[in-house]
Formats: C-alpha cells, sequence, structure tokens
C-alpha cells in the first residue's frame, strides 16, 4: 500500500486551499487517488488554515494526522505542525519563517526579485520546492500549472522553476500508473449532478458550508444554462424556488441549518401544494451559529422532521463526489416525478473536500421523467391519479389548463377545503406518493455495503463518515453498512444488509447518535456508538483506534 | 372561448367587505383583456394568506395560493421562469408589511415585473381583529386592548424610498379609480405598487372618515419623485389629513429579469456535453 500525506500551512488569505489543490493535482497526474481537506476559521485574514492533501494508490475520502511533507508558509505552521510531524520532510519560506529547526527553505522574496514576479505567484516558489523535494518529475509541474493554473501559467511556472532548481529531493515519491481522475469537491458534484438532472434554477442565500455550489453553479451558469439567483434571505429562495418550480423550472435551492430553518414553512407548503423541489443541506457544527467552517452530522433529524404536518420527502445523503453526482440527479428527478421535496445531505468535510472520481465509472440510476397532463379535459391539479396518488403535472402559463396551487387543505381542483372527508382523502393521496416512492427506491442502491461483506461486526454510519468507516473497517475485517437515503428508510435493504451482524457499532459525528434512535424506530438497537461532535472529521487513525477500545469492551 | 371568471366556491366575505370591490374590478379587467384576445392562461394570481387571500379560490384563473407574507418571492419565482406570464400579487397589509416587508423592499429594488396589490384595510381581520402596520397610533385591537404604542408607517413613502417604478393608491369605494389604476399596473412594465384602502366592515370600519378625507390627485406630475414624495406624506396613515388617490409615480426603468444575464436554455444532450467537459477540467 502507497499513500503519503501533505501538509500546507499559512495565515488566511495566503492561498493555501489553491496551494493545496496545486498539489492535489500534482499527485492525481503522478496516478494517485486523492483527498483533500482545508481547515480555517470563520475569517478572511490572518487565522492559521492549512489543506492536507493524501494520496495513495486505492480511493481515499479521509486524512489521518500523520504527514510526510509540510509546506509552511508561516513560522505558525512550523510551530502547530512540526512536532506531529518529527519525520517530515519539510521546506519553508525562509521570509516567514524565522526559526526553522529542520528542513529545507525557500528565499521567495529573491526568486520574486529575479524573475520580477508579484507576490501573488510566491505559492507556486513552494509548490515547486516541495515538488522538488518530493522527486515529482518537472514535466507533472508544467503539466499541472498549465492545466490548472488560471492566470499567468508560464509565470508561475517560471518562479517555480527557481525554487525547484535550489531544493534538494528528499524523499522521492514513486508514480503510479493510474489515469489522471476528476479531483472535485463535494459541492461541485452536486453542482454537476443537478445540471445532469435537468436543473434549471438554482437560488441561494450564501451560508458556509453551501456557499462554494452557489460559486460554482453562478460561475458556470452560462456554459450549463442554469439561471443562478441569490435573493434577499432563505425565505425567499425557498418561495422563489417553488414558484420557479410551479412555472415548470427544475429549480434547487442550497443552504446550511440555519438557513434551512427559515425554509421550513415553505419547506411544507412543498409538501401540502405537491411542489417538486431539491433542497441542498450542507451541515456545520451547531446548534445556532456554532462553527460556520467545522463539519458535524447533526441535522439528519432536523431534516427528516423540519416543516409543520405530514408529507413525503426524500432525503439522500451521499458519502463521496461519485455518490453525491448520482444523487443529485436522482434527487432532481424523484422531485420532480413524486412532485415531493427532495433532499441531498451533506457537511462541510464532503462539500469543500476535494475528491478523485473517474466519470467513467458513475451509472445513471435512471429514473423515469415526471407524467405531464395530456392536455385532455379541463385540468386539475390535484387529481388523484390510481397510480401512487401522482397527478399528471401542467405548470401555469400552460394553455387550456387552469392551474390552482394551494398550501391550505384542499380538494383536487386546489380549491380550499374544511371538509373532513376530503382532508383525509388527499392526506392519503400524498401519502401514497411516499409509498410508491419507496417501492421505486427499492431497487435503487439505497444502503451501500463495504469492508469484509460477511463479518459479524458491521459499523454503522452515513454521509461523508462513509470513508473513514470503509478505510478500519478494512484494515480490521469488519463490514460497513451506510444508509445512503434516509427517507422513505430503506428497511428491506437495511434488514437485507444486516443478515448476519452479531455486533452493530455506530459511528456518527454528533452527539446524540441519530441514525442509532433512526435504525430503532426499524427494529434494529445497535450495540455500541462512537460519537465526535468537536467540529473534526474523524481521521481513519482516531476511528481506528475508537473502534478497537469498543471491540475490547 | 370565454370562461365564467367566478367559481362556484361560497363566499364567505363579510357583508360590505372592500374585498368585493377588488374582486369585481379584477374580473372585469380579466373580462377585458379576454375580450382584447390575451389568453387568461398566461395570467397568474398570487395571494398571501388573510381575508383577502380567499380571492384565489373565487377566481377561476391560474392561482397560488401561497403563505402569510410570501407573495412576492413565490411570484418573483413563477416570473422569472416563464416571462410571457402576467403575474398579480394580492396581499393583506400584515402580509406585504408585517411578515413579508423584506419581500416587499426587495421587490421594489429590483423592479420585477409583477404587479401588488395590497388589500390595506389596517386591521387583521381572519385572525379577528388585531393592529397592523399601517393601524393608526393608539389602535385598541385584541392583542393591544390598550392601544398601540407604535406609529405606523407609510407604505407609499416607504415604495418611493424602495425604488417601486409605479405607485398608486385606490379606495373600494371608487371603483372605476381603482379599476383605472390596477390596469395600469398590469400595463406597467417593472414593480407596480398599489396600496387600496378598504374598509373591514366587522373590525374597522373607516368608511365615513375615508369618504370625507380623500380626493383624486389632478394635475400631478407622476414622473417627479420629489414632489410624489411630498403627495405622499401629505396624509401619514395617522394623524388627521386629505388622502390622495390616484399614481403618485411613474417611472420606466429596466426589469429584474432584463437586467439579468440572458439566460439560454441548453438541451439536455449538449448539456450533459458541458458537464463533460468539467469533469474534465478537474482532472
Amino acid at each position: 500500500m502507497t499513500e503519503l500525506s501533505v501538509l500546507v500551512g499559512g495565515r488566511a488569505g495566503d492561498g493555501i486551499s489553491n496551494a493545496g489543490a496545486m498539489i492535489a493535482q500534482l499527485f492525481n497526474h503522478m496516478g494517485y487517488f486523492v483527498y483533500m481537506y482545508t481547515d480555517y476559521p470563520s475569517l478572511i485574514r490572518g487565522g492559521h488554515n492549512y489543506a492536507l492533501v493524501r494520496a495513495a494508490d486505492r480511493p481515499v475520502g479521509a486524512c489521518n494526522n500523520h504527514v510526510d511533507y509540510l509546506v509552511a508558509l508561516n513560522q505558525e505552521t512550523v510551530a502547530l505542525h512540526l512536532p506531529q510531524c518529527p519525520d517530515c520532510t519539510v521546506v519553508a519560506n525562509e521570509d516567514m519563517v524565522k526559526s526553522l529547526p529542520r528542513g529545507q527553505a525557500v528565499p521567495v522574496n529573491a526568486i520574486l526579485k529575479e524573475e520580477a514576479a508579484p507576490p501573488i505567484t510566491g505559492n507556486s516558489a513552494m509548490i515547486g520546492a516541495f515538488a522538488k523535494a518530493a522527486g515529482i518529475p518537472w514535466e507533472i509541474v508544467e503539466k499541472v500549472f498549465h492545466r490548472h493554473m488560471q492566470k499567468a501559467a508560464d509565470e508561475n511556472l517560471r518562479v517555480a522553476k527557481r525554487a525547484y532548481t535550489l531544493v534538494q529531493t528528499f524523499r522521492p515519491i514513486p508514480l503510479l500508473s493510474g489515469p489522471a481522475r476528476s479531483l472535485l469537491s463535494g459541492n461541485e458534484a452536486i453542482g454537476l449532478g443537478l445540471a445532469a438532472g435537468g436543473l434549471d434554477t438554482y437560488i441561494a442565500y450564501p451560508m458556509t458550508p453551501s456557499s462554494t455550489l452557489l460559486h460554482f453553479l453562478a460561475g458556470n451558469a452560462e456554459q450549463l444554462g442554469i439561471r443562478v439567483i441569490h435573493p434577499e434571505n432563505e425565505i425567499a429562495v425557498i418561495l422563489m424556488g417553488l414558484g420557479s418550480a410551479i412555472a415548470g423550472a427544475k429549480t434547487a435551492v442550497g443552504t446550511s441549518g440555519g438557513g434551512f430553518c427559515l425554509m421550513t414553512e415553505g419547506l411544507s407548503f412543498a409538501g401540502m401544494a405537491e411542489i417538486p423541489i431539491v433542497i441542498v443541506v450542507s451541515q456545520r457544527t451547531g446548534p445556532s451559529t456554532g462553527l460556520p467552517t467545522y463539519t458535524g452530522q447533526a441535522d439528519l433529524r432536523l431534516v427528516l422532521h423540519a416543516g409543520q404536518g405530514e408529507f413525503p420527502r426524500l432525503v439522500a445523503a451521499p458519502a463521496d463526489p461519485g455518490e453525491v453526482y448520482l444523487w443529485s440527479t436522482a434527487a432532481l428527478r424523484l422531485a420532480w416525478k413524486y412532485q415531493i421535496p427532495a433532499f441531498i445531505l451533506v457537511d462541510k468535510t464532503l462539500s469543500e473536500g476535494s475528491y478523485s472520481v473517474d466519470p467513467d465509472r458513475l451509472p445513471d440510476l435512471q429514473i423515469s421523467e415526471p407524467a405531464l397532463w395530456d392536455g385532455q379535459g379541463t385540468y386539475r391539479r390535484y387529481l388523484d391519479a390510481p397510480k401512487g396518488g401522482i397527478s399528471p403535472l401542467a405548470f401555469t402559463g400552460r394553455k387550456n389548463a387552469t392551474v390552482k396551487i394551494n398550501s391550505y387543505a384542499h380538494d383536487e381542483d386546489g380549491i380550499t377545503t374544511e371538509e373532513a372527508a376530503l382532508v383525509a382523502k388527499m392526506a392519503d393521496k400524498r401519502a401514497r406518493k411516499g409509498e410508491e416512492l419507496r417501492e421505486e427506491l427499492n431497487r435503487l442502491p439505497c444502503i451501500s455495503t463495504g469492508g469484509k461483506k460477511d463479518a459479524p461486526v458491521a459499523l454503522l454510519c452515513w454521509g461523508s463518515v462513509g470513508n473513514a468507516c470503509g478505510e478500519v473497517a478494512t484494515d480490521l475485517d469488519l463490514r460497513v453498512i451506510r444508509p445512503v437515503v434516509l427517507s422513505p428508510f430503506p428497511d428491506r435493504q437495511f434488514a437485507d444488509a444486516c443478515a448476519g451482524v452479531e455486533r452493530l457499532i455506530a459511528v456518527e459525528e454528533n452527539a446524540t447518535g441519530q441514525l442509532v434512535s433512526l435504525v430503532k424506530e426499524y427494529g434494529r438497537n445497535l450495540d455500541d456508538t462512537i460519537l465526535k461532535y468537536d467540529g473534526r472529521p474523524f481521521s481513519p487513525e482516531e476511528l481506528k483506534r475508537r473502534v478497537q477500545e469498543v471491540l475490547t469492551l | 372561448m370565454t370562461r365564467n371568471l367566478i367559481t362556484p366556491v361560497q363566499n364567505t366575505w363579510c357583508p360590505g367587505c372592500g374585498n368585493f370591490s377588488i374582486q369585481h374590478t379584477l374580473k372585469d379587467i380579466l373580462t377585458d383583456m379576454e375580450k382584447e384576445g390575451r389568453s387568461l392562461d398566461d395570467v397568474v394570481l398570487v395571494s398571501g394568506i388573510g381575508c383577502h387571500a380567499k380571492i384565489a379560490d373565487y377566481l377561476n384563473i391560474n392561482t397560488v395560493y401561497t403563505l402569510h407574507g410570501r407573495t412576492i418571492p413565490v411570484a418573483t419565482g413563477l416570473k422569472l421562469a416563464n416571462p410571457d406570464l402576467t403575474v398579480i400579487c394580492c396581499a393583506g397589509d400584515g402580509d406585504a408589511y408585517a411578515e413579508g416587508l423584506d419581500h416587499l423592499i426587495f421587490a421594489a429594488k429590483r423592479n420585477i415585473d409583477l404587479t401588488m396589490i395590497v388589500h390595506n384595510n389596517r386591521v387583521y381581520g381572519l385572525t379577528t381583529g388585531q393592529y397592523t402596520p399601517t393601524s393608526p397610533l393608539g389602535f385598541k385591537g385584541k392583542s393591544t386592548p390598550s392601544g398601540t404604542a407604535e406609529y405606523p408607517f407609510n407604505p407609499l413613502e416607504l415604495m418611493l424610498a424602495s425604488g417601486a417604478t409605479y405607485i398608486a393608491r385606490g379606495y373600494t369605494r371608487k371603483m372605476s379609480q381603482l379599476g383605472q389604476l390596477i390596469r395600469q399596473g398590469i400595463a406597467h412594465k417593472g414593480f407596480a405598487f398599489i396600496d387600496v384602502l378598504q374598509i373591514c366592515a366587522s373590525f374597522f370600519n373607516m368608511t365615513e372618515y375615508y369618504q370625507s378625507h380623500v380626493y383624486d390627485l389632478a394635475g400631478h406630475d407622476t414622473r417627479d419623485f420629489g414632489k410624489a414624495c411630498t403627495r405622499a406624506r401629505e396624509w401619514d396613515y395617522n394623524l388627521d389629513a386629505p388622502i390622495a388617490l390616484g399614481t403618485f409615480y411613474e417611472q420606466v426603468l429596466p426589469t429584474f429579469d432584463e437586467r439579468l444575464p440572458v439566460w439560454h436554455h441548453i438541451l439536455q444532450d449538449e448539456r450533459m456535453n458541458r458537464v463533460r467537459d468539467l469533469f474534465e477540467a478537474a482532472k
């Protein structure tokens, strides 16, 4: 097994995330699978930031604390991280790091002066220095700079080359034979998946960690043919989204916990009025403002139950960008087919982390188009259709259709009613859509299993934690059971996945075990729980230790 | 084919309610639109929640019976998704000025092309009589039995400050003028705001007061922002003053959807090529 980790650290505003992304691409073009985690406080300039890049000869989706190479852009990086990695190879910016116990100092300012290059190219010197220290062939550096440097690739390459020439190779990294893969963040994968599902409009108010989805779609709006709107608040976001969907535009909205709280009344409206909408919720550490730039999985119950009244909803919580892409496409199509709200529930780790994705290996989940009104007779928006209660869709503006959408209890025409029998009949109609959806989900991969698939001890998890669980399970010969769909809960697939399990250990990044209580509703008790709620994702190292502790009990 | 514009739904507004005037005014306008060859399939009425909002059940056209305070964002979404729609919002004063005030200001700021009719009876009727943002100081309602401790705000002044490009005030007992104002509002390209004074027969019957105070704006230059402000401030919805009715301000400016980047619909096959391009660019 080949793997290695690089930490790039500096001040907020130093371009750490970009530097990390370039290093990730270097590994990518050496044939490695890559994962990058960024750790940064909620401020624009000054605080300590770092990017952790992990490369391996197999898919990875989590980082360890162990670091092989340290790229220090400031003194604090050396002070904070060097003691943690006594055997790592170090390159440091000489101008910023005055005290360097060991490693190679890079005269960044002098290089910039010699090249008459602007300060913004300084990180390229550090990337060049790292590449040489790690024995990465210069052709790969050139290729990556030309492909991924937004501006002035040649100037940056000249700066990088000077540092590359100055530094000694310390620990060369072997080249692998794998192809370069797409490096995508979870949020980028959501954007691409929604586009593939036929998205017309994306509406959002900025909120970390969902904002990069807004930025990605706004930045690619023209290319993808998607309209992107940023309104006054999340209440407007979801209601604009619903108006947009009523007029026939496939629409998604995105936010994090606090913004989603503002959306809940609109969510319930979507449930009652049967308006399709995709809602992306990217979790951060709560409650309240919490830790804006850190992760958590404490909003599962919120998303499952938000909104007054009862109505069916789809909740999908994928674990990596490949799965995110598939389920974003699926969520959009299922929302439209069943005229329901559909959630993509992710977290900071997944939204902002970068992962290797092989686009050629992404299947299509094959979900059929929504049933549209055939134009015959008088249109009834809420016709209680025999097939799963799904009324044929006509959009406002459709010829010869009077479309009456209603948030009140209503009859099949969309006229308000308080008549007892009719109220119950229409509630049944909506509930039947949920049952129909449950049936369709039975043929989709709603539960992911991994590790040693017949092991009697299994880790139960959901979302991004699945990546660390997968590694630990492989290491310790355990099984992993990970529901991807959490509503309607895939109870049959879950029972199948649990066959032969004697001991079930839950792993979640929250303090109360929200999946634990959910599976309990379906008759499965957990034997142990491993919880983490400090805003940081599980590293495989830490998780392995905690699983071992539990196993020795 | 002309349609029967009134649904068979039983009307539950109180006798003498100002909502009847607005309903019939809209019905007449819709009838005329049809006569002019306009298809009512392209018209949508968006209502909030409150007595006024029952109009969604009573008019036989496309409607979205939304949530309290949320007509505007829904209407904005409809208009952006289908620019051919004529979008009319009917909202109450509780809707437009309390629960959904932020949306009202932003609709004016954006100059989104829709018509906002505020059924302003200056009281909550459906919840049986509480003060609203336009109730006068000291209003004794069920939630303020000893009288409100806050001034009303002046919605016309607020809309002038927020950038609305058509601002008018009507009165439900002046139906022909009301009809004219709403017609102008619908014809106006941009955000048209019409504050309609209506009496609440059950909880705040201002008929006598309005009858003795209203007058028609005549010889007023609707292009003059400064004069519009002066006229709008004449009555502050609180103290005794003449109440002008008519168009206060009118201005032609680009609308929200005109200013947004042009949206090019892309066929799904072509879009999938571009999705693949983005996957490729991430290599």
